[in-house]
C-alpha cells in the first residue's frame, strides 16, 4: 500500500483544492517527469528511424520513409560492426561471468587472509574512469607488443572491466541467501556437492543471470575503452561515433530501435516466465 | 556467514539407520584462493600492470619517433597540469553538476517506484533499465535533436526568457543550448541517471515502511519523516548512486564531444583521448590519466569517509 496517503491526516480533509492535490502528488509527478527524461531520447531514436533525412545527418525530421527498415545493412560496415560487437559481448560476458562467479563464491563463503585487499582490488576498476583504463591498457599493449591491437585486445579489455561488475552483482545475491536453507539440506544428509548444485547454485542463479545481463549490456555498449584498444577493428559504438562525424544514416536508428525492442521483449518474457514458475 | 561443514552431532534421530560418514571435506584452505585465482590474475595482468605501465609512461621523455626512455621526469606532471588545468576543473564542475542533477531527478523516481508504484513497480523498473539496451551513443545523439536550435525545448526556454538567465550564469550562449555547457551537463546527467536510480531504488525498496508510519504516528510532517527517517536510511544507495554517476562522468568525453563544442567545453577525457590517439604525446597523456585516477580515488575516499559508509566498500 502507498504509505503517505494512509494515516489520519488525510481522512480529516475529504475535499482537496487543486493545490492540495498537487502537494500530495508532487513526488509522483516528479517521478514521472524523471521517467520522461529517461525515455524521450528513445522515442526520438524510434521516430527518426522512419525518417528520410534531408542531408547526411539524421538529426531533424524531414519525411516519412521505411527505407531504412527494409534494408538496415545497406550502409557499408554497419552490420559487420554490429556482428563484431555481439561476438565480443557474448564471449566477454561468458568469461567474466564464469571467473566472476567463482570469485564471488570465494569472497562470500570463505574467510581467508587477504580478503579485504581482494575486495579493494575488485572495487578499483569501478572507481577508475574508463578513459584511464582504456589508455593504460593501450600503454601496456603498445609497450609489451605481444598481442596486436584488434579482436583479442578488445576481448581482454572487456573481460577486465566486466569482472568487477559481475563479482559485485553475484556477491550481492549470495550475501542475502538464507544459510539455513543449506544447513537444512546438510541436515537431510546432502553432501556438500549435492547441497551446492541442488540448493546454493539455484538460489544464486538469479544473481548470476542479472550479472550476465549487466555484463552483456556494458560490453555491447562500451565505447571509450574499446576505442583505445580496437586497433583497426570497428565495433558498433565505434561505428556510431564515426557516423556522428561523417554522416548519420537512419539505419543506425533502426538498429538502435531493434535493440530496444529485443531487450524489452526479453525482459518481459523473462518476467512472465518467472511469474509462471512462481505460481507452479 | 559461511555454510556449515559438519553434521551437528546430537540431531540424529535414534530410529534412523546409522548416519553416513561425514561428507568429504571439499572445503580446503586452498579452495578460496583457487576460486579467486583466475579473476585476480586477470585483474592483476590487465588492470594493475597497465596502471603501473601508465605511471612509468608518465615519467618518460622522448618522442614517438625517437622512442621513449624512463627518465623519472616529474616535470611531465607540472607541464600537463599547467597546460590542462582548465579542462580538469571543468570536468569536476560538469561531473559535480550532473551528479547533483541526477540525484534530484532520480530520487523522486526511485521513491515512486519503491512506495507508490504498487503493481506498476516492475513496469517502471523495466522502463528504467530498457534504455540501457539502446546504444548510449545513439541516445546521446538523440539529444542533438531534442535540444536543436529550432526545437521545442529551445523555443519554450527562449519564450520564457529562461535562456537569458542561463546565459547570464554562463551555461548557454546566444539563445541556444547545443554546443554549450548546459548541453554537456544535460547529456552527462541523462547518461548516468540509471546508475543513480537503481541503487537508490534498491535501498528504498528494502526500507521498513513501519518506521515512516511510526514517524507520522508521532506527528511528524511528511517532510520531517522524510528528513529524519527516509533520507538517512537511504544513504547507502545515495552514496553508491552518486559515486556511480560522478566517477564515469569525470572521465567522460563523449557528451562533451557530441553535444558540446570544442575546445570551449572540452573535458579532461577529451584531452587524454586527443593526446593519446591523435597528438601521440604519450607521457603527457599518461600523466593526465594518472592524475585523473588519483584525483578521483582521493575525492571518492574523502566522500565515502564523510558519508560514513566505509563498509560499503
Amino acid at each position: 500500500m502507498t504509505l503517505l496517503q494512509a494515516g489520519p491526516a488525510k481522512a480529516a480533509r475529504p475535499r482537496r483544492s487543486p493545490l492540495g492535490w498537487l502537494r500530495e502528488h508532487i513526488v509522483l509527478i516528479a517521478g514521472l517527469a524523471a521517467l520522461a527524461y529517461l525515455l524521450i531520447p528513445n522515442v526520438v531514436v524510434v521516430v527518426l528511424s522512419f525518417n528520410r533525412p534531408a542531408g547526411r545527418f539524421n538529426y531533424s525530421w524531414n519525411e516519412f520513409s521505411v527505407n531504412a527498415w527494409t534494408d538496415p545493412c545497406s550502409v557499408a560496415g554497419l552490420c559487420e560492426a554490429l556482428g563484431l560487437s555481439l561476438r565480443i559481448a557474448v564471449l566477454s560476458t561468458l568469461a567474466a561471468v564464469v571467473l566472476g562467479t567463482l570469485a564471488a563464491f570465494a569472497l562470500t563463503r570463505h574467510r581467508f587472509r587477504g580478503r579485504g585487499g581482494t575486495n579493494v582490488l575488485i572495487f578499483f576498476p569501478m572507481a577508475t574512469p574508463e578513459v584511464v583504463m582504456g589508455s593504460s591498457l593501450l600503454a601496456l599493449f603498445v609497450n609489451a607488443a605481444i598481442v596486436p591491437l584488434g579482436f583479442w585486445t578488445i576481448l581482454i579489455a572487456h573481460i577486465m572491466f566486466l569482472l568487477s561488475y559481475v563479482i559485485v552483482t553475484v556477491k550481492a545475491r549470495l550475501a542475502v541467501l538464507d544459510p539455513r536453507l543449506e544447513e537444512a539440506a546438510m541436515d537431510l544428509y546432502a553432501d556438500e556437492r549435492t547441497t551446492f548444485w541442488r540448493v546454493t547454485f539455484p538460489l544464486a542463479l538469479p544473481g548470476i543471470v542479472a550479472a550476465a545481463l549487466l555484463a552483456f549490456a556494458l560490453s555491447f555498449d562500451d565505447f571509450i575503452i574499446t576505442n583505445f584498444n580496437a586497433g583497426s577493428e570497428v565495433t558498433f559504438p565505434m561505428f556510431v561515433w564515426g557516423a556522428a562525424q561523417r554522416g548519420m544514416p537512419p539505419q543506425v536508428n533502426v538498429i538502435g530501435t531493434m535493440m530496444f525492442v529485443a531487450a524489452l521483449a526479453a525482459v518481459i518474457i523473462g518476467q512472465f516466465a518467472g511469474r509462471r514458475r512462481r505460481m507452479r | 556467514m559461511s555454510a556449515p561443514t559438519a553434521q551437528p552431532p546430537g540431531l540424529v534421530h535414534p530410529g534412523l539407520p546409522t548416519p553416513p560418514p561425514p561428507p568429504p571435506r571439499l572445503r580446503s584452505r586452498r579452495l578460496p584462493y583457487l576460486l579467486l585465482l583466475p579473476a585476480l590474475a586477470w585483474l592483476a595482468i590487465f588492470f594493475v600492470v597497465p596502471t603501473i605501465t601508465l605511471f612509468s609512461t608518465s615519467l618518460q621523455t622522448g618522442s614517438i619517433y625517437e622512442g621513449y626512455a624512463l627518465t623519472f621526469s616529474f616535470s611531465n606532471y607540472l607541464d600537463a597540469w599547467s597546460r590542462f588545468w582548465p579542462q580538469m576543473l571543468r570536468s569536476l564542475l560538469y561531473a559535480g553538476a550532473a551528479t547533483v542533477l541526477a540525484l534530484l531527478i532520480a530520487y523522486p523516481l526511485a521513491y515512486t517506484m519503491a512506495f507508490k508504484a504498487g503493481r506498476w513497480r516492475n513496469v517502471l523498473l523495466i522502463l528504467v533499465i530498457a534504455p540501457f539496451f539502446t546504444s548510449f551513443l545513439i541516445r546521446t545523439l538523440a539529444w542533438k535533436t531534442i535540444l536543436a536550435d529550432n526545437g521545442i525545448v529551445v523555443e519554450v526556454l527562449n519564450a520564457l526568457r529562461i535562456t537569458d538567465v542561463l546565459s547570464a550564469i554562463g551555461l548557454t550562449t546566444d539563445d541556444r543550448i547545443l554546443a554549450t555547457p548546459l548541453a554537456v551537463i544535460t547529456g552527462l546527467t541523462y547518461n548516468f541517471l540509471p546508475f543513480m536510480i537503481l541503487p537508490l531504488y534498491a535501498t528504498l525498496e528494502r526500507l521498513d515502511v513501519r518506521l515512516i508510519e511510526a514517524a507520522s504516528d508521532l506527528y511528524a510532517s511528511p517532510f520531517a519523516a522524510f528528513r529524519k527517517i527516509t533520507l538517512p536510511l537511504s544513504m547507502p544507495g545515495l552514496v553508491a548512486g552518486t559515486l556511480l554517476t560522478f566517477i564515469p562522468a569525470c572521465g567522460d568525453y563523449i557528451n562533451a564531444q557530441l553535444l558540446g563544442s570544442m575546445p570551449a567545453t572540452a573535458m579532461i577525457g577529451n584531452v587524454i583521448d586527443a593526446q593519446f590517439l591523435r597528438v601521440l604525446a604519450y607521457p603527457t597523456a599518461a600523466a593526465l590519466s594518472f592524475t585523473l585516477m588519483v584525483g578521483v580515488v582521493a575525492i571518492v575516499s574523502m566522500y565515502v569517509r564523510r558519508a560514513g559508509t566505509e563498509r560499503l566498500l
